[in-house]
């Protein structure tokens, strides 16, 4: 028991020695959280919107003006001719291009409805969904307006049926992108340090020699590798804490659910990433090979988790992928708990099957670490 | 149980596909002796010696070491045993006295045995000024008998020195001898590997590998007189040139 | 000359005889565009949902019905009270909830006008909106329906075209980014290490008191990677081609000239690392934990740039990432040439001349 402590010892002696991985370790990922926590939104606005107005009348400058005011577009520019507006689409300087039939106004009152030609830049198909969803909305506007000034008042045959749809967004009612991105990105940056540091650990010993003298002393393998966890389990969490307090301060995040639940279920998760890194370093013989895995793997990890793409929108055999993806639970629990303020019972799937890839990912770190070979 | 070799070997081999790295060696080593295992760089004595400390499964062929199968009981081996590798495995980024720590702690001494130790070796070694500087700073001489020093942390009935006197000069190497004549006095094997001839006079017995299997064996002294040469250095040519 | 051949020849020696780092570097990539291609995406489908039917008469039903035949959702789940929608939530699996007002259809024929509400979780807020907006849609529809018999007068009709990506596939979206966040991370990866690795194995020394000027081992130690990482963009394009159906409307010798480009621009960067770092492992941290976030969220790849706050759009363009993924969809998707692209083209020349210059600048001082 007391030998893990001198292992425990000196990689903590080694880490805090090592003036020019400090700064990596913890301001690194602190900057990230706070830069770029902001970068993550899939809020669509500042939409680049440009027009080809072939009327010049009172009505298509009314139209034009309703897309002035909104708080979504950006009117870059008007254009003489659908050509000249293309050629800004190719050149990426505009996304969407409006163009109004020359007169609009007449044939209104005579044929009592006018197409109106948009061209939306649809390379981003989620955002030009959602661009015409708001241009729809507008147009609309602009309909009820104008058949009030043109006619007065409408001669239908009774009132249109309206179906009142009335969204609510629990739990995040401003639709802030922040409270599920934060919490989102810290646990991306607490699994890469515990990632990286454990996967790179075993091999550099193996590199400088020392593995080979520890392993000709009677000190056990399993002992071996608790001593080589536990630093990393302690940074991890010492990461998460401040990520959270940042979080709480400069983002304002919700923490709706038990604190100490999330730091129970966080004690798991890091056991987690930090055997797989072990596993690694047990396998590779040079670092570059241990950080080219890890690497491999982190990248997987994050752009599988379901915190930027749904999971429920891939298909079925990557679901099924996404199963051995820790960092999806963790992302789960994270939103589960802090934003919803889900109990234990609630998250317990997830708990239990971070559990036990916790402790076959450990197994196997003991395992494949050979003192004879 | 006194007369007992310490080490026995009886056709010991490690294959590497069609490579015998070591061929079905046969040898003994008593207890307190110096024994030297030589033989050129490449000759198999690493991989030897790296199936007597337990880092390393055999073959074929037995091997018993402080009285524990290498196959079977390579753990309790290294209970017995101390062990300084070829490249003086200390880490460069703790000072000499956090060494000492963390392998007296592995080696699962008590905090009052480590201290004991520690002061001893600082003594011993002229360590005074140094004993607070990182490894790595000092030259390669010094990490050379704190290395040795290191090993012997346990009191281990043999000590396995893996070309411990490479890239040190002359006098260095004569101070580092009279470590290892020091250490066997008070009962210690010492197993030395080494392709410094010179240092093979030094030693009680000695064997030469030449291409995985042993050539010769027995004391400088017969072994210059088999030969009829005057230096173990000219033993090892003769042998060499086959 | 002839010790520079000799120079980027060791190099290359170095890079093939390490058998396992070789599968790694070109299998891993590989792995990864095939996976990320057909996971990545945000369209939604079968997004569990439940309903809550206050009125349960034949107008909800037909709404239910029309909801549920929708590809994008699946109804889970029949809710009995309002304050099941908390528990529900709070479970994870259901992502919405309909709320359907009490008198549905009664309300409908007497006032004209009955609530539906859509009760979303927004811990996900993107999702959300999607799914709102959907829905809505669908429930647009309806309505207009129900109009059918209203005339339509003195109406402005939108017909919306989609232009560069008509079917709205997330691929379009989704693959340029996926190969540049592999490109580049691969690439700048390969070359952090690489001086570092001579510093810590002691055989800088050699290369110091070589004749060949401290430009040329830069360059030397770039040459090699380049041709690995061509045959790496080589296939992952090859692959958006023919896996992922990726169009290529503008000219394949542009889009190759282009990606060798970034590929030098990411080894350098790499190098850049490389000269800044004292161990292997901090190069190595610093590339991987320096690089993987900040390349994926301030590139464009995911988060469109312009929704960013503008310090952020700001620091985007320091990304070599950014340029490239414009560039990519420019050639394969936009089918423009080097007219429309030259600003990119130059600005990516420049960020490597950029790194290589510095490079050779920290490299000198450690000579003195």
């Amino acid at each position: 028991m007391k030998r893990i402590g001198y292992i425990i010892q000196k990689e903590f002696r080694q880490i805090f020695r090592n003036k020019a991985m400090l700064p990596i370790i913890f301001v690194m990922p602190l900057i990230q959280l706070l830069i770029l926590s902001n970068a993550a939104t899939f809020e669509v606005k500042n939409i680049k919107f440009s027009y080809i107005d072939h009327d010049h009348t009172s009505a298509s400058r009314s139209l034009i003006e309703k897309f002035e005011v909104s708080s979504y577009f950006n009117v870059i520019s008007d254009f003489p001719s659908a050509s000249l507006a293309n050629s800004a689409m190719l050149n990426g300087e505009v996304d969407v291009i409006l163009e109004i039939p020359g007169n609009l106004e007449r044939d209104l009152v005579k044929d009592k409805y006018v197409k109106l030609g948009i061209a939306i830049n649809a390379i981003n198909g989620a955002a030009a969904g959602v661009e015409s969803v708001y241009i729809n909305q507008i147009v609309r506007d602009f309909n009820k307006a104008i058949k009030v000034e043109l006619v007065g008042q409408p001669q239908s045959s009774g009132p249109p049926i309206s179906i009142a749809t009335i969204p609510l967004f629990w739990y995040n009612e401003t639709l802030n992108y922040k409270t599920f991105m934060v919490p989102g990105i810290l646990v991306m940056l607490v699994t890469m340090i515990t990632l990286f540091l454990s996967g790179m650990n075993i091999v550099r010993e193996k590199e400088i020699g020392t593995l080979e003298q520890i392993n000709v002393t009677p000190i056990r393998k399993s002992q071996f590798i608790i001593g080589k966890l536990f630093p990393f389990w302690v940074i991890g969490m010492a990461l998460l804490s401040i990520g959270l307090i940042i979080s709480k301060l400069i983002f304002d995040v919700p923490m709706v659910g038990s604190l100490a639940l999330m730091y129970f279920y966080t004690s798991i998760y890091i056991l987690v990433v930090l055997g797989i890194g072990l596993f690694i370093s047990n396998y590779t013989d040079t670092q570059q090979q241990a950080m080219f895995i890890a690497w491999f793997f982190m990248v997987i990890f994050i752009l599988m988790s379901g915190l930027f793409t749904p999971i429920e929108s891939m298909p079925g055999w990557a679901q099924i992928i996404t199963e051995f993806n820790p960092v999806k639970y963790f992302v789960e629990v994270m939103r589960m708990v802090m934003l919803k303020g889900s109990n234990l019972e609630d998250i317990l799937p997830q708990l239990l099957k971070t559990l036990v890839y916790a402790l076959a990912m450990n197994g196997l770190a003991v395992w494949s670490y050979k003192k004879t070979t | 149980m006194d007369n007992q070799p310490i080490i026995q070997v009886e056709s010991l081999t490690k294959r590497f596909g069609d490579f015998s790295a070591v061929d079905a060696i046969t040898f003994k080593v008593d207890k307190g002796e110096i024994f030297g295992f030589l033989g050129a760089n490449g000759a198999g004595k690493t991989t030897a010696m790296k199936m007597l400390i337990g880092i390393s499964n055999p073959t074929s062929g037995k091997a018993h070491v402080a009285g524990y199968d290498v196959f079977t009981q390579a753990e309790s081996i290294k209970k017995s045993i101390g062990y300084m590798s070829q490249k003086f495995a200390l880490y460069d980024d703790l000072t000499v006295k956090e060494n000492i720590t963390f392998f007296g702690g592995i080696y699962g001494l008590s905090g009052a045995q480590i201290k004991e130790k520690t002061a001893l070796m600082i003594e011993e070694l002229e360590l005074h000024e140094v004993a607070h500087q990182l490894v790595g700073a000092l030259p390669l001489g010094w990490k050379q008998k704190i290395s040795f020093s290191v090993a012997l942390l346990h009191n281990p009935k043999i000590v396995f020195l893996d070309e411990p006197t490479g890239g040190v000069d002359p006098i260095t190497r004569r101070q580092f001898w009279e470590m290892i004549y020091k250490t066997a006095h008070n009962g210690t094997t010492v197993f030395v590997t080494t392709h410094y001839m010179d240092e093979a006079e030094y030693c009680d017995r000695v064997s030469i590998m030449v291409n995985g299997k042993i050539e010769a064996l027995d004391t400088p002294k017969r072994l210059k007189e088999q030969f009829e040469v005057d230096s173990m250095n000219d033993v090892f040519l003769k042998l060499a040139r086959g | 000359m002839k010790r520079f051949k000799g120079f980027v020849r060791k190099e290359f020696y170095h890079i093939f005889r390490d058998k396992r780092s070789l599968f790694i570097l070109f299998g891993m990539p590989i792995a990864q565009i095939l996976l990320f291609g057909f996971a990545i995406t945000n369209e939604i489908n079968n997004v569990d949902i439940a309903v809550l039917d206050h009125s349960r008469d034949a107008t909800t039903g037909e709404i239910i019905n029309k909801i549920a035949a929708s590809k994008y959702f699946s109804i889970n789940e029949f809710i009995e009270r309002e304050t099941d929608i908390e528990s529900v939530f709070q479970k994870g699996k259901i992502k919405a909830v309909l709320n359907f007002e009490k008198n549905f259809s009664r309300n409908l024929i007497r006032d004209n006008t009955a609530t539906i509400q859509i009760i979303t979780d927004a811990t996900d807020p993107n999702t959300a909106n999607t799914i709102s907006n959907y829905t809505s849609s669908i429930l647009r529809n309806y309505q207009q329906e129900l109009n059918r018999d209203i005339q339509l007068a003195y109406q402005v009709l939108p017909e919306i075209r989609m232009v560069y990506n008509p079917e709205l596939k997330g691929v379009f979206m989704f693959v340029p980014g996926v190969m540049t966040i592999i490109l580049m991370l691969v690439s700048a990866m390969m070359t952090s290490i690489s001086i570092t690795r001579e510093k810590e194995l002691g055989t800088m020394e050699i290369l110091l008191v070589s004749p060949l000027k401290p430009v040329l081992i830069i360059i030397g130690k770039v040459v090699p990677y380049i041709f690995l990482s061509v045959i790496n963009a080589i296939v992952i394009i090859v692959l958006s081609i023919f896996v992922f159906k990726m169009p290529i409307q503008g000219s394949l010798f542009l889009l190759g000239v282009e990606s060798v480009l970034f590929i030098i621009t990411s080894l350098s960067l790499g190098i850049l690392i490389s000269t800044i770092s004292t161990t292997q492992q901090t190069a190595m941290m610093v590339s991987l934990m320096g690089l993987m976030l900040p390349t994926i969220l301030l590139s464009g790849f995911i988060f469109p740039i312009s929704s960013m706050p503008v310090p952020l759009q700001v620091i985007s363009n320091i990304i070599p990432a950014k340029w490239f993924i414009v560039l990519l969809k420019g050639i394969m998707l936009k089918g423009v040439g080097i007219v429309y692209l030259w600003k990119e083209t130059l600005l990516l020349f420049g960020m490597a001349l950029f790194f290589i210059v510095v490079s050779v600048r920290k490299y000198k001082i450690r000579l003195e």
